[in-house]
């Protein structure tokens, strides 16, 4: 069974974020990375699989700057057995077009069973990537996984993905896209003898010409879409804090719902 | 020229309010001449055009097909994309549903367009560019994104928060049945199965009201409480991770970063602290209410709105505050 899971190096969730001076990005000083937690989802459910069917190899692949590595070793050391680093400084302006492209490229250099995504990366939130990657390699995908069973031979899986209000379970032949949600799985953490291990991992890096793409077919001036600007949503100002006694204070909250708010 | 295309979910026959909010959206965005088109994909869906009409559809395309009653990403994405080609629509939209969010990305991909998910704003430049406006690292920052692409660009809307047009029950609309060119036995991935979950009657994201609850309930049984007051309120039920975390509550009523982003009019946080990935989830509701006995929790900085005291005192006497209003 030959996995790859595509994961993004992020911004930690606890992080304060705000606009860089420019306004065309965050201000990135004293930032701390990890890895997007739904990725993590996707790396914990490969090495389920590989266990479950005692054989497989389990590729992560990321696209970014040389910082990426941090991600990626973090991956091989919960026990991916390599890692594939794309970068390209013509890549930085990318958008989910450009980013899926260049992944559906890498990931057809391999021969991928399953490949696991995030539902979507914490920082631009898009929740597009691995299905426009699947889109591209023609492969079908299942966005959003919170359940995956591998069937006995392997050949097809059956994935659960939350909708409103109900859960749909989808079938889908092999290879296939997953998306992963949260409840997929609890991913593991790396051991001392984990992280040792890793540094002995291999880690390919290749550049868009490894990839035969080029600058023209991935750069800023082929992104589809491109930020303009970046700001803070507005603040939002602490209100009225009403104390004391309880039926009053319910009696004076109605009260600002129905006449000042007027929600109902 | 830049018509618009919106894909009209609907759910068990009936037309999502959020489909209604695109066609809203799309109507104030065209110019004079465009035209807004709705396609409408599923089996035994003609009852449902009247409401595209009245919402501002001109031309409603129509697709039926009894295998089209599971949702398929590549059927579905296949009459999306001819429908698109075959008007000549250069904005797709469509909202940010789980329906929306695996079709829009899997249009935008077949198109080679220009794709933005989860927009809260929308506008277009002269030369018939989308410039949108959506939030990124949970809420934390606000982008301004401007497409490149002007022949085909595909937005999911995030619910709640473009307005309907007021119905117009005399508006007229051409109906067009589609041809179905997806060989339905060649699909690789098909819906085995939906099973409906045990979840609050309106749907979280959806919901123009939702009541939730965190640790501060103390126990599971006690979301009752929650329950009967969303039940008084016509809202949703939802919880924090604190909560779902205990097994309280399943995680699809996580309110948060992990969870489920909401945009209501009100959103009432009983017995939940505020941590900032809570907020990623909420702060963009219209009006906060807080119920919290710690007078300096965090909720309190973003409420508009905020009970100092014991929720299980509050709790019950709004309940029946509430009941009074809703009645009388
Ligand atoms: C990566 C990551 C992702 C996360 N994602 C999410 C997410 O998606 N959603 C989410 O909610 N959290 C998320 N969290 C967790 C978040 O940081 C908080 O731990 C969580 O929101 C706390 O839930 P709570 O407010 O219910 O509990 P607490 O923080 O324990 O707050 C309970 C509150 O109840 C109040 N209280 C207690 N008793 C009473 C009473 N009798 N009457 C009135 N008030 C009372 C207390 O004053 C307190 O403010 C995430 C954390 C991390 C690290
Ligand atoms: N630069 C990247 N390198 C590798 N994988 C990525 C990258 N960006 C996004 N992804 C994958 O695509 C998923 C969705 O990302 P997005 O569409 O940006 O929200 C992520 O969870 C990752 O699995």
């Amino acid at each position: 069974m030959n996995i790859a899971v595509c994961i993004k190096q992020v911004p930690a969730t606890e992080s304060k974020i705000k606009p860089a001076e420019d306004g065309l990005d965050i201000d990135r000083t004293g930032l701390s990375y990890v890895v997007n937690p739904y990725d993590e989802f996707g790396v914990e459910e490969a090495l389920k699989i590989k266990e479950q069917v005692g054989e497989g190899k389990v590729t992560v692949i990321s696209i970014g700057s040389d910082k990426t590595v941090e991600a990626l070793r973090t991956c091989l050391a919960v026990g991916a057995d390599e890692a594939i680093h794309i970068k390209d400084d013509a890549l930085a302006k990318g958008d989910t077009y450009i980013t899926a492209l260049v992944l559906s490229v890498a990931l057809k250099k391999g021969d991928y069973d399953i490949i696991f995504f995030g539902r979507q990366a914490i920082d631009d939130d898009s929740g597009a990537v691995g299905i426009q990657v699947a889109e591209l390699m023609g492969l079908p995908h299942v966005a959003g996984i919170n359940k995956f069973d591998l069937n006995a031979e392997g050949r097809t899986a059956i994935a659960n993905r939350q909708i409103e209000g109900a859960s749909e379970i989808v079938e889908t032949s092999l290879p296939a896209i997953f998306t992963c949600q949260k409840e997929l799985n609890e991913p593991r953490y790396a051991s001392l003898p984990g992280i040792m291990k890793a540094r002995q991992k291999p880690m390919t890096v290749w550049s868009l010409s490894d990839l035969e793409l080029t600058a023209e077919d991935c750069g800023a001036e082929a992104a589809k879409v491109a930020i303009e600007k970046i700001t803070s949503p507005p603040v939002r100002e602490a209100g009225k804090k009403i104390e004391g006694d309880v039926p009053q204070a319910v009696a004076e909250l109605v009260r600002l719902l129905r006449e000042e708010a007027k929600v109902f | 020229m830049a018509d618009i295309l919106v894909y009209a979910e609907q759910l068990k026959g009936k037309i999502k309010h959020v489909a209604l909010e695109a066609l809203g959206a799309a109507t104030r965005l065209a110019k004079e001449g465009d035209q807004v088109a709705a396609v409408l994909i599923g089996d035994g869906l003609a009852s449902q055009v009247a409401a595209l009409t009245a919402g501002g559809a001109q031309k409603v395309y129509l697709a039926e097909d009894p295998e089209l009653r599971a949702y398929s990403s590549e059927a579905y994405a296949n009459i999306v994309v001819d429908v698109a080609k075959g008007m000549n629509a250069s904005v797709i939209l469509m909202g940010a549903t789980a329906m929306g969010k695996d079709l829009g990305p899997k249009v935008a991909a077949k198109l080679a367009s220009a794709f933005v998910g989860d927009c809260i704003g929308l506008d277009f430049q002269d030369n018939g560019c989308l410039v949108a406006t959506r939030p990124m690292y949970a809420g934390k920052i606000i982008s301004t994104v401007v497409s490149r692409h002007p022949e085909f660009q595909v937005a999911t809307l995030r619910p709640n928060v473009f307005q309907a047009s007021p119905p117009d029950a005399s508006a007229e609309a051409t109906i067009e049945h589609c041809s179905i060119s997806t060989d339905f036995s060649s699909l690789k991935a098909k819906i085995k199965e939906v099973v409906a979950t045990v979840a609050s009657k309106v749907e979280l994201t959806e919901a123009q009201i939702i009541v939730s609850g965190g640790r501060g309930l103390k126990a599971p049984e006690n979301f009752k409480l929650i329950e009967e007051l969303a039940e008084a309120l016509g809202a949703a039920v939802g919880a924090s991770r604190a909560a779902v975390d205990a097994g309280w509550k399943p995680h699809s009523y996580q309110v948060g970063l992990t969870g489920k982003t909401v945009s209501p009019l009100l959103y009432i946080a009983c017995g939940i602290s505020g941590a900032i990935q809570h907020q990623a989830g909420m702060s963009s509701a219209k009006y906060i209410v807080a119920i919290n006995n710690d007078p300096n929790a965090p909720i309190f900085k973003i409420a508009n709105y905020g009970i100092v005291g014991d929720l299980f005192q509050v709790l019950p006497i709004l309940i029946e505050e509430i009941k009074k209003v809703r009645v009388g």
